[in-house]
């Protein structure tokens, strides 16, 4: 899907990325962490192409990413930023529909039948628990409300591979977890791949087959959470003591942090 | 849903211009009926005109079709012209403070049009045409020194446009103040085209505005959807597959053009562009599919009866456009404002 090959990006005398290089197959679900700084969100504004590497290539399905044009890149890649979507005064509805922008022809109509294109947003309304509010505007609506609208127009773009900011800063433990669940049943109908930025480690092993971990600038270590999730790596990359614990359900690391400051 | 709410505003809207644009042309030193101006112009009309028989004085349909209908029509199209002007300024800045002239247009144009008659060349080059172009070009190139020390990169930062913008509009309105001071017999002169006025300028100057008005008015109409994206943020329009900086060029040039073209015929008429687009957007909301039509027929409705108040509130004294729009539009605004306020109240109790 993607192939980044050993890109470095800097701003300035700031060297942000190193020489990195990473390999996303299609369909998998990775979770990159790693501290502030560590070029978390540097390396996601790389994949989107909204930036550009001053060195290395990356390579989404073979193809150069400087060969897609705007629209055909939103084709096959969608974000869910940071900082969501700002409170306009356009309905749920009105936004969700803004993701067919890259499929609609100059009149703002996308050719072929417009009842199938009704039907593909009723459908993730549907989904997203967003018909009772979809003619309320953004403005009115709280922030998990309005995180669900955008990622139900980060669905109507229907790309191949959605990149998440951290998706679940700004929401309490029970919106937290219906977000993620509804990003993980959209990935598994649907084949996706997501690349999500996590801060938390164990939301990230509930949910990610692959994590990246990233320090510096640098991969530190990547693999499925069971092989690489420790006390060791927690205490190397974030510079904290944690226990490992087995999640009683679903048999995966998660850990429990401990009280005081790691670096001896 | 969205046809069915410009059928209903446009309706209502068309509507409104119908009768503005009748009662502007009746009104004056000589009261003409409302019926008669539209027996006049209909009769006009080919193929119409053998249905509608003649029964009005000669004189009556010269001061239509001659005196009111030109000046009254050019009132209409600089009013349309600034305000989808100014809707378009506002959906690329996002900035509620944007208005046709904040990236310094109208003060090029002044210049171009102060260094004129300060100098008495107004009719030397092209005739009557000679103030408007070059008041264009000046105008245009002032937009083009404001894009060029805005860009960065290949990018036009919003906020290094606007700064940029100011700093064009204080340096040249310094100029034109200096201008308007140093000339001794003309002092008026600068400062009424300063001011704005659409007095005395026949079929002609209506005929250069109305190109410029119909195919920039098409193209940001074109461009609704766009800017309406844009309004979640730029890197999200870029996500949503947008090319971000081609649409803001070309929105913010088009958008230009108009604007000079408008003060060129008409001087730099205020508040027009800042203040109709808002109007709009406070009885339909935030769509620019809608705002940009309606702009352009409230923008028409607002500057017809700007005009008529300018020319028969003291008549025979003319009080200069620039001075009524804003005497009229700072306080309805105002009041639109006043009404949303209560209306969220009301929402939130």
């Amino acid at each position: 899907m993607i192939e980044i090959k050993s890109i470095s990006k800097s701003f300035g005398r700031y060297n942000i990325l190193d020489k990195l290089s990473w390999k996303v197959q299609s369909g998998e679900f990775w979770g990159l962490i790693g501290p502030n700084g560590s070029g978390k969100t540097t390396l996601m504004n790389l994949i989107s192409g909204v930036e550009k590497p001053n060195g290395g290539e990356i390579q989404l399905g073979g193809k150069r990413l400087e060969a897609y044009s705007r629209k055909a890149l939103s084709h096959k890649i969608a974000v869910l930023q940071q900082d969501g979507l700002p409170p306009v005064g356009y309905s749920v509805r009105e936004v969700v529909e803004m993701g067919r922008f890259a499929y609609q022809d100059w009149r703002g109509r996308e050719p072929g039948d417009s009842l199938a294109g009704a039907q593909l947003i009723d459908g993730i309304m549907e989904r997203l628990d967003l018909m009772e509010l979809q003619h309320r505007p953004l403005s009115v609506l709280s922030g998990g409300q309005r995180q669900r609208a955008a990622l139900g127009k980060v669905m109507a773009q229907q790309p191949e591979l959605v990149l998440l900011d951290e998706p679940t800063t700004y929401l309490d433990l029970r919106y937290q977890l219906q977000f993620m669940e509804l990003v993980a049943d959209w990935q598994r109908t649907e084949g996706l791949t997501v690349i999500s930025v996590m801060h938390d480690l164990n939301l990230a092993a509930m949910y990610c087959n692959r994590l990246l971990v990233m320090s510096g600038g640098s991969i530190v270590a990547q693999g499925a959470p069971q092989d690489i999730l420790s006390p060791e790596l927690v205490a190397k990359v974030f510079g904290v003591h944690a226990h490992q614990v087995v999640h009683p359900d679903l048999g995966i690391p998660q850990l429990l942090l401990r009280r005081g400051d790691a670096t001896p | 849903m969205i046809r069915g709410k410009l059928a209903g505003y446009g309706t209502i809207g068309l509507l409104l211009l119908a009768v503005t644009l009748l009662l502007c042309i009746g009104i004056g030193s000589v009261y003409l009926p409302a019926g008669e101006i539209a027996a006049i112009l209909l009769h006009r009309i080919p193929g119409l005109g053998r249905l509608i028989t003649p029964d009005w004085e000669v004189a009556s349909e010269q001061i239509v079709v001659l005196v009111r209908l030109p000046r009254v029509l050019l009132g209409m199209l600089v009013g349309a012209s600034l305000a989808v002007a100014g809707a378009g300024f506002q959906g690329v800045l996002r900035n509620p403070l944007a208005d046709p002239y904040t990236l310094g247009v109208s003060s090029g144009s002044a210049i171009g049009a102060a260094v004129l008659i300060f100098f008495g060349w107004q009719f030397s080059l092209l005739g009557v045409f000679t103030l408007p172009v070059v008041a264009f070009i000046t105008g245009s190139i002032t937009l083009w020194i404001v894009l060029w020390l805005a860009r960065e990169n290949g990018k036009i930062p919003i906020e290094s446009l606007i700064l940029s913008g100011v700093v064009m509009q204080a340096f040249l309105g310094a100029v034109v103040s200096f201008l308007t001071a140093m000339s001794k017999k003309t002092v008026n002169e600068i400062l009424y085209w300063t001011m704005g006025s659409l007095s005395l300028r026949g079929w002609s100057y209506t005929a250069i505005l109305f190109p410029y008005l119909l195919l920039g008015a098409l193209y940001l109409w074109s461009r609704a959807k766009h800017l309406n994206l844009l309004s979640l943020g730029e890197r999200q329009a870029a996500h949503s597959g947008m090319a971000v900086e081609r649409t803001k060029l070309l929105v913010l040039l088009v958008a230009t053009l108009m604007t000079a073209a408008a003060v060129s015929v008409s001087g730099v008429i205020g508040f027009v562009g800042l203040v109709v687009p808002h109007m709009i957007r406070l009885i339909t909301g935030p769509d620019y599919r809608l705002i940009i039509p309606l702009s352009a027929i409230g923008g028409g409705i607002f500057m017809m009866w700007s005009d008529l108040a300018a020319r028969s509130l003291l008549a025979p004294t003319e009080i200069p456009l620039g001075i009524v729009t804003a005497f009229v539009g700072a306080p309805f605004f105002g009041y639109l404002l006043y009404l949303k306020k209560k209306q969220r109240e009301a929402e939130m109790r």
